[in-house]
């Protein structure tokens, strides 16, 4: 599913919202949820998961091509933990086929 | 403090004038709807913000960590998020001081 098969299913299920408010709405949804966690503040959906960041330390890495030794400076990367109902109901459908 | 649902709710109310109720309601369905993709096994593709990826992971062996007795995990299918380009980059650049 995309952003935009979302966007059909949510206004489908909203036939008194203005389809471009729903569609409106996915994206402000979503650039609060990017704006907060690249403000450094945690997502909390109850029943769905949750959303912060993690450290990854400095390291040193190397230029693939020339081989040189290159330090790379720590930095924080996204991290999603799925809340119980989520966990439960995808473990419920296993028998499933997982499609992309 | 964390971004939760009744903030997003705010928001569509403020940014889209949608009613309270309305702006709850569709808040809810959003992350319903995901649920309902993954649990029929598709996974999730928001461009600009992240992937939710299905894995199914086979049986393995496990142990009691308080007993030590060994009991298999079984076979389960668990849910990933994968960040997109643009929200690692935009989080990679969060200064925030030391871990979360």
């Amino acid at each position: 599913m995309t952003k935009s098969d979302l966007i059909e299913r949510l206004t489908a299920k909203q036939p008194h919202l203005a389809p471009k408010d729903v569609e409106l709405s996915v994206k402000i949804m979503l650039e609060q949820m990017s704006l907060a966690l690249a403000s450094g503040e945690r997502i909390e959906i109850r029943g769905f998961g949750s959303f912060s960041l993690h450290f990854r330390p400095p390291r040193v890495g190397r230029n693939p091509k020339t081989g040189d030794a290159v330090t790379l400076s720590g930095k924080y990367v996204p991290h999603f933990k799925p809340g119980k109902q989520l966990r439960e109901r995808v473990m419920n459908s296993t028998h499933i086929p997982i499609k992309e | 403090m964390a971004l939760t649902k009744a903030d997003m709710a705010e928001m569509l109310y403020e940014q889209l004038g949608l009613n309270k109720r309305e702006a709850k309601e569709l808040v809810e369905l959003f992350f319903e709807e995901i649920r309902l993709a993954l649990e029929s096994g598709s996974n999730v593709k928001l461009s600009g913000y992240g992937n939710f990826v299905l894995r199914d992971k086979s049986q393995r062996p496990g142990r009691n960590p308080k007993t030590g007795e060994e009991i298999p995990i079984s076979a389960r299918r668990v849910v990933t998020f994968r960040p997109g380009q643009k929200l690692k980059q935009r989080v990679e650049n969060y200064a925030g001081s030391g871990e979360q």
